[in-house]
């Protein structure tokens, strides 16, 4: 520890802590720009110069380390003259646009100029003008506002990885840019609006939309990955305007990713239902809720009555509440039915759970991995900010390794990296476990030969001292994902370490937790589909773009005698094959719960007013219930609903109990596959219901349609060249797509994007392909 | 009663009191003022009915900051904006309820580019509610209408500015 005196208060300070870390400690502000806890440190604004005793000149607080005995001086005459000074020099070049400025109001150079700024200024030269840059539809910029505090240059090459903006050229002349001609593509390039400290860098689908004074800000908690991130969502007349996020260092730390930030625009989609629809004789008509609610009570009766419970299936989505889940599961068990299933996008339901399967270790313990295998994940896409701590962990000496079905840039360096056709991958799982066996010298049945790349791996794992396993969402996806969950639950046990799942959604782990997975036998999302039911209840889902199978999931639900939807959306595909559509309220309209993927439970508020007659999907399912005259379904308000799936008394745990990753009574299965066998990665904006209708995100690049991709030679065998169209099928409609070259493929593989309108008809998410020339 | 009070009442001395008042004012100069005939002289300051100004090229002056919105004490205002197609930052709505407004003249006062004024307008009235709810369009028909006065009047203040 280190001891110094601040405006002549004495504290005590961590060793290598700097001045301005000091001074924060003793609750002392040191007006900063370029200065930020999270990133690098430039010093280049000057803004923060203190004056320390026995140097000659004022020091930067940020760049200036403690020494002992150190006497700093942050109000002294010196000190404030030379922060006028500063200021005076940053508003030589800005311009006084405050007025048309979104950042008025919220900007730190703002802010500051009035205890720092002059009243007036002495430069009367011309100022400075910087051509605007096209950052993309996420970003907006007026550069001529730029302080050049590099903030947002150091948060695209430390934090998000690749350095996507430089500055370029020199002196007054300095400016920020792209590289020439391109754009900010990150899946975290929303951060670098809430860090620009001026309003160089604003969010382009909030451009003049509103005044930071007038938004009331409420917290959230984000529907989308299974990180659970904080959210702040700030709302003006009962709209959703803006989402920034809420520190919280457990979880999203102060960033967050693209889609938690501007999926609120799909709130004020065009799609919003505004009143039950119920379908009579081939139309759609508006109808009243008590109306609405007693045909879907008499439909449900009916079937039930007539076909028996079994007859009628529950599809919930993973983005849904714990208590829309929990009632929903309710609901069903009420009916006599155990048919519910929230993991759509799993196909292989084998073996037998001892538990939740979840992370199998705390988000924020992530950081302190130093030997990380990484199953079947599409990483940077799927886990924006988890890849963001990996990322972090590289930096502190952190090996990864990756065992993938497609080699895609994690933007950190990796040990070591597997890339195989998903049927070959539980082999190659195994051939890392057998190696791990050897090399801790314990005994291992699996009989397969290792590999140079897979030895590698196992050497890199056992060299460290805490080591974790994470399955990613294509490991959760494929067609033996209970032969890989068996394999990394074998090898983290030759390891010493911990394995776990990267959550799909939200919700992926509330929905064991609420019941919303059959608990007896039950049909599961998968044989819910195959073996077609009478009736069904979508909660919050889009089947035919949420399911493992698209194709047979449009053709269970036409097939059945009554489909009841639930959801905030109208969408062609539901008007086709439901009966009634009940609009129930998106995250932002209901309270609520989710469970991340480490299995905090977080509570939320809605944030405004529900849209026309939408009702929150809790209170539409527990009227439901007093229709169908079921027990236990009085419930008074969301918590009551969340106390009771939660299995506690009232009040909300921290933490859901029961998480258990151990799978027993798995056949391991390590035969290799055959044909052209499909790669499906779900891309980060077709993911749910909501981002898919969130105009701005759907401009991004990580949205284009999606094309049929192979690598080079697998072209070659079909005799097409990237860019000529191709005839695709798996099972269902063939679909006429675009050829695109993916070095990053192996030998036959057609790696072809799920959730988008033009690939959901073509099959399933995993196993053969047939591809011709169109 | 005293005998002084009993003079005054047999000499009618309130009486003559009073008419002499009476007189003094049959002489004095008049300052009645025949409205609407006759108006009284309104200083440059004085704050009437609002309107938008344009500029000369006839642009909108308004850029939607909203500062008069934040000012505004009695909350008399409410502002929309959005982008224009050409980029610039336009309001979408503006509407001043004239029923709420106190004549503060802080909306004026923290208008940047001198859009929203006051004028010397005092005639004017509704006869529902809804009449004194004055819009965009209506606030700018003001401004066209009375901007040669507008302009006179910010030009005689000009210099204590």
């Amino acid at each position: 520890m280190l001891e110094l005196e601040i405006d002549g208060k004495a504290l005590q300070v961590k060793e290598g802590s700097t001045v301005i870390d000091a001074a924060h400690q003793a609750g002392i502000y040191i007006p900063h720009f370029c200065y930020h806890k999270k990133l690098s440190i430039a010093a280049n604004c000057r803004m923060c110069l203190v004056q320390v005793e026995k140097a000659p000149k004022p020091l930067p607080a940020c760049a200036t380390p403690v020494t002992n005995g150190m006497k700093v001086f942050t109000h002294s005459d010196l000190a404030i003259k030379a922060q006028k000074g500063v200021m005076e020099f940053l508003l030589i070049n800005h311009p006084l646009d405050c007025p048309i400025c979104d950042q008025g109001g919220e900007c730190q150079l703002q802010d500051l100029a009035v205890g720092y700024g002059s009243s007036s200024s002495r430069y009367q030269e011309e100022k400075r003008v910087v051509v605007n840059k096209n950052l993309g539809p996420l970003i907006s910029t007026d550069m001529t506002r730029c302080i050049n505090c590099t903030r947002c240059v150091r948060f695209t090459q430390e934090i998000a990885g690749e350095m996507e903006l430089g500055q370029a050229f020199r002196g007054d002349r300095a400016e920020i840019m792209p590289f020439i001609e391109k754009t900010v593509d990150s899946e975290l390039s929303g951060n670098i609006i809430d860090l620009c400290p001026v309003g160089a860098l604003t969010a382009k689908p909030f451009r003049f939309a509103a005044r930071t004074w007038e938004l009331a800000r409420r917290k959230s908690i984000s529907p989308h990955d299974g990180l659970g991130g904080n959210l702040v969502v700030q709302v003006k007349h009962d709209k959703v305007l803006r989402v920034l996020p809420l520190e919280n260092e457990h979880l999203n730390e102060c960033w967050l990713s693209d889609k938690d930030r501007f999926s609120y625009e799909g709130l004020n989609s065009p799609d919003r239902l505004t009143k039950p629809l119920i379908k009579q004789g081939g139309a759609w008509k508006e109808v009243e809720w008590n109306q609405a609610l007693d045909y879907v009570a008499h439909a449900m009766r009916d079937i039930v009555k007539e076909h028996g419970p079994d007859a009628v299936g529950a599809i919930v989505s993973p983005h849904g509440t714990l208590e829309e889940m929990y009632l929903a599961g309710k609901l069903m068990r009420g009916l006599g039915s155990d048919n519910i299933d929230c993991r759509l996008r799993q196909s292989d339901f084998s073996g037998r759970r001892a538990g939740t399967p979840w992370l199998g270790m705390k988000i924020a313990e992530i950081n302190k991995l130093d030997r990380v295998l990484v199953v079947c994940s599409f990483l940077r896409k799927d886990h924006p900010l988890i890849a963001q701590r990996l990322r972090q962990a590289v930096k502190r000496g952190a090996q990864v390794s990756v065992i993938h079905a497609a080699d895609e840039d994690l933007l950190m360096k990796l040990a070591g990296k597997i890339i195989a056709a998903p049927s070959q991958l539980p082999d190659r799982l195994a051939q890392i476990t057998k190696a791990v066996a050897e090399l801790k010298g314990a005994t291992c049945d699996l009989s397969v030969a290792v590999g140079a790349e897979a030895r590698k791996i196992a050497e890199s794992l056992v060299s460290g001292q805490n080591a974790a396993i994470l399955l990613g969402n294509l490991a959760q996806q494929h067609a033996r994902a209970s032969t890989l969950n068996a394999l990394t639950q074998q090898l983290a046990g030759y390891l010493g370490g911990r394995f776990g799942f990267l959550g799909e959604a939200a919700n992926s782990v509330g929905g064991y937790v609420a019941k919303a997975v059959p608990a007896g036998d039950g049909l599961d999302a998968s044989r819910m589909l195959t073996e077609p039911r009478k009736a069904y209840l979508v909660i919050g889902a889009e089947p035919e773009l949420d399911c493992a199978d698209g194709v047979r999931a449009t053709n269970a639900l036409t097939r059945a005698d009554s489909v009841i939807v639930l959801s905030p959306f109208k969408s062609a595909a539901a008007l086709a094959y439901a009966d009634a559509i009940l609009p129930v309220a998106p995250f932002a309209e209901t309270s609520g719960s989710f469970v991340n993927t480490e299995g905090r439970v977080q509570s939320f508020q809605a944030v405004n007013r529900p849209l026309g007659e939408t009702r929150p999907g809790w209170k539409v399912l527990r009227v439901l219930g007093n229709l169908l005259k079921l027990d236990g379904f009085d419930f008074a308000s969301s918590e009551a609903v969340r106390d009771e799936a939660l299995g506690g008394g009232a009040g909300k745990p921290e933490f859901a109990g029961d998480l258990d990753n151990i799978i027993a009574d798995v056949a391991i299965d390590l035969s290799p596959g055959g044909g052209i066998e499909r790669v499906a990665d779900v891309p980060i904006y077709f993911a749910d219901a909501l981002v898919r209708r969130a105009p701005s995100l759907q401009k991004t690049k990580d949205a284009v349609t999606p094309a049929a991709r192979m690598n080079a030679a697998t072209l070659a065998k079909f005799g097409v060249k990237a860019g000529e169209q191709l005839k695709v099928s798996g099972g269902g409609t063939p679909a006429t797509l675009v050829a695109a070259l993916d070095v990053g493929l192996p030998d036959d593989c057609l790696r072809l994007a799920a959730g988008h309108a033009t690939t959901a008809a073509v099959g399933a998410m995993s196993g053969a392909m047939t591809v011709e020339k169109a | 009663m005293g005998a002084r009070d009993l003079i005054q009442t047999f000499f009618l001395g309130e009486l003559r009191q009073g008419l002499s008042v009476t007189l003094r004012y049959l002489f004095s100069p008049k300052i009645t003022i025949q409205y609407p005939e006759e108006k009284t002289p309104i200083s440059p300051r004085f704050r009437g009915l609002h309107a938008l100004r344009r500029y000369p090229n006839g642009e909108e002056r308004c850029i939607a900051c909203k500062l008069c919105e934040a000012v505004c004490p009695a909350m008399a205002i409410t502002i929309e904006s959005a982008e224009r197609e050409d980029g610039s930052r336009r309001t979408t709505r503006y509407d001043i309820d004239l029923t709420k407004c106190i004549f503060c003249g802080f909306c004026e006062e923290a208008c940047p580019v001198d859009a929203i004024v006051e004028s010397h307008v005092i005639e004017y009235h509704g006869e529902t509610r809804g009449d004194l709810h004055y819009t965009k369009q209506m606030l700018l028909a003001n401004g066209e209408r009375y901007e040669a006065d507008i302009a006179e009047a910010r030009a005689l203040d000009a210099r204590y500015r």
